[in-house]
């Protein structure tokens, strides 16, 4: 029963914490592209500055829109990208429920808030919304075949390593870094999968190049067309901590030192350090894969974007795959 | 919360009601690093139902006026009602045209103009500026 509390309490903080550091990432973000951009940009708690505002707004419902499946989704996408973290390890700790669900259980519900998004969008029966609801489909129809293909190549090379752990823990999977275990080949292939791991960010996070669903000149704004006050708000909120989620998985997968078995550091300073290290790595991945990319990208067309996904980035996983099979089979 | 909600800020809908697009380009200039106002918080947004302030330009032609009117309509409380230009806020070139319904303010309530042939972005810059105090200090009557 205890234990069961301290497991909630700790799972409240890690929640609160985690909302804190994606919108400031958020903020980051925004303040990041605007240089890149030569502007000056807003300030880093500009994030803050515009949920605090949209709770402030009128909440409408269109008269042609399903109210409880379109007042429900954006909590459910929040809820959703929130409750995955609990399942990657996160700041350099081992995750809070990592008895209770591995890498699987990851990717299904870090496919929760697309879909959610998606789903909120066709409730509201806005035919803008629609589009962009589709084109988020088919979008995430491309990218999770990458994905499956990420985890089943690492999760090949883990249970070979550990015969009797199950392959898709993550408590396996950062036990030891990836690229320890391959000779040349595989090595080659797991720079590969990380590659096409960083290229399904922008999707995963509906950021340029790939923010095909949320086209703001072309579909305005697709699928959150018609959301507005606290529902935008929540949104809003759930594709911040979706970034950072996806950046901590990526982190998890490829990236799993600590910078306390790196470097000599004092015992009561090392959980610090390691947290501070963490949000350096997981800054790195979101730099390389969203906001250097969708700073000095253009949108892809609807067919373009899909057709990256399913073929370029797909088959370049698949070629890591096989270099991973032929370094594990030789 | 309340007073200061609205404060760094501020989302823009931009609605044109058959203008020539000189306000339009005077609009974009503002966005544009030389002038940058998102870092003033003030952001263009795709759709009205996100938005603080209506950004209007032109003279409202007829086949524009339902549109205007369900554009007002869709922007949830509460918002403000910038009018660019002289078109919108008194027919400018085209008053009293056949195929004009506006100027904007016989349709809905205005909350400030910003008279100019375009005007300069510095001036619609200010107008937001202006929209802010103006969302405040209804906020502060509620």
């Amino acid at each position: 029963m205890i234990e069961l509390l301290y497991l909630a309490a700790s799972s409240f903080l890690l929640i609160c914490v985690a909302l804190f550091i994606a919108l400031v990432f958020n903020g980051i973000e925004r303040k990041l592209i605007a240089r890149m951009q030569a502007r000056i940009g807003p300030p880093i708690i500009q994030p803050f500055i515009d949920i605090k505002k949209l709770f402030m707004k009128e909440n409408i419902v269109p008269d042609s829109a399903i109210p409880w499946l379109f007042n429900s989704m954006p909590a459910v996408a929040l809820a959703s990208s929130l409750i995955v973290l609990l399942y990657i390890p996160f700041a350099g700790m081992p995750a809070l429920l990592q008895n209770y669900g591995d890498l699987i259980l990851v990717l299904y519900v870090l496919l929760l808030p697309s879909l959610a998004l998606a789903i909120g969008a066709f409730a509201s029966g806005s035919s803008f919304a629609g589009i962009g609801a589709q084109r988020e489909v088919v979008l995430m129809m491309s990218y999770e075949f990458v994905l499956s293909v990420v985890a089943i190549s690492l999760a090949w090379l883990f249970s070979l390593c550990c015969p009797q752990a199950n392959a898709f823990a993550f408590s396996t999977i950062t036990s030891k870094p990836a690229w320890l275990l391959v000779g040349g080949a595989g090595f080659l292939g797991l720079i590969l999968l990380f590659i096409s791991s960083l290229a399904v960010m922008p999707a995963k996070a509906g950021k340029l190049p790939a923010d095909i669903g949320e086209a703001k000149t072309e579909i305005a704004e697709g699928v959150l067309v018609e959301y507005s006050g606290r529902n935008l708000a929540l949104l809003y909120m759930a594709q911040a901590v979706r970034v950072l989620a996806f950046a901590s998985l990526i982190v998890a997968l490829f990236l799993p030192w600590n910078l306390s078995s790196l470097i000599a550091i004092p015992e009561q300073l090392s959980m610090l350090a390691d947290f501070l290290f963490f949000l350096v790595k997981v800054f790195m991945v979101m730099f390389a894969s969203s906001i250097f990319v969708s700073a000095v990208t253009a949108r892809l067309k609807v067919d373009q974007a899909a057709r990256f996904y399913i073929i370029v980035v797909f088959l370049l996983s698949l070629l890591g795959l096989l270099l991973i099979g032929i370094d594990i089979l030789m | 919360m309340g007073l200061g909600a609205f404060k760094r800020s501020l989302w823009v809908f931009h609605l044109n009601t058959g203008s020539c697009n000189g306000c339009d380009i005077e609009i974009i200039a503002a966005l544009t690093p030389r002038y940058d106002v998102e870092r003033f918080g003030i952001k263009l947004v795709g759709s009205p139902r996100h938005a603080d302030v209506l950004l209007i330009t032109g003279p409202v032609t007829r086949m524009m006026k339902d549109r205007l009117l369900r554009v007002y309509n869709q922007t949830p409380d509460p918002k403000v009602v910038v009018v660019v230009g002289n078109c919108g806020a008194t027919g400018g070139v085209f008053y009293e045209s056949y195929n004009l319904e506006g100027p904007v303010d016989r349709l809905i309530p205005v909350d400030i103009y910003v008279p100019g042939c375009p005007p300069r972005p510095e001036a619609i810059i200010d107008a937001i500026a202006k929209a802010w105090a103006k969302l405040e200090a209804m906020e502060a009557k509620k």
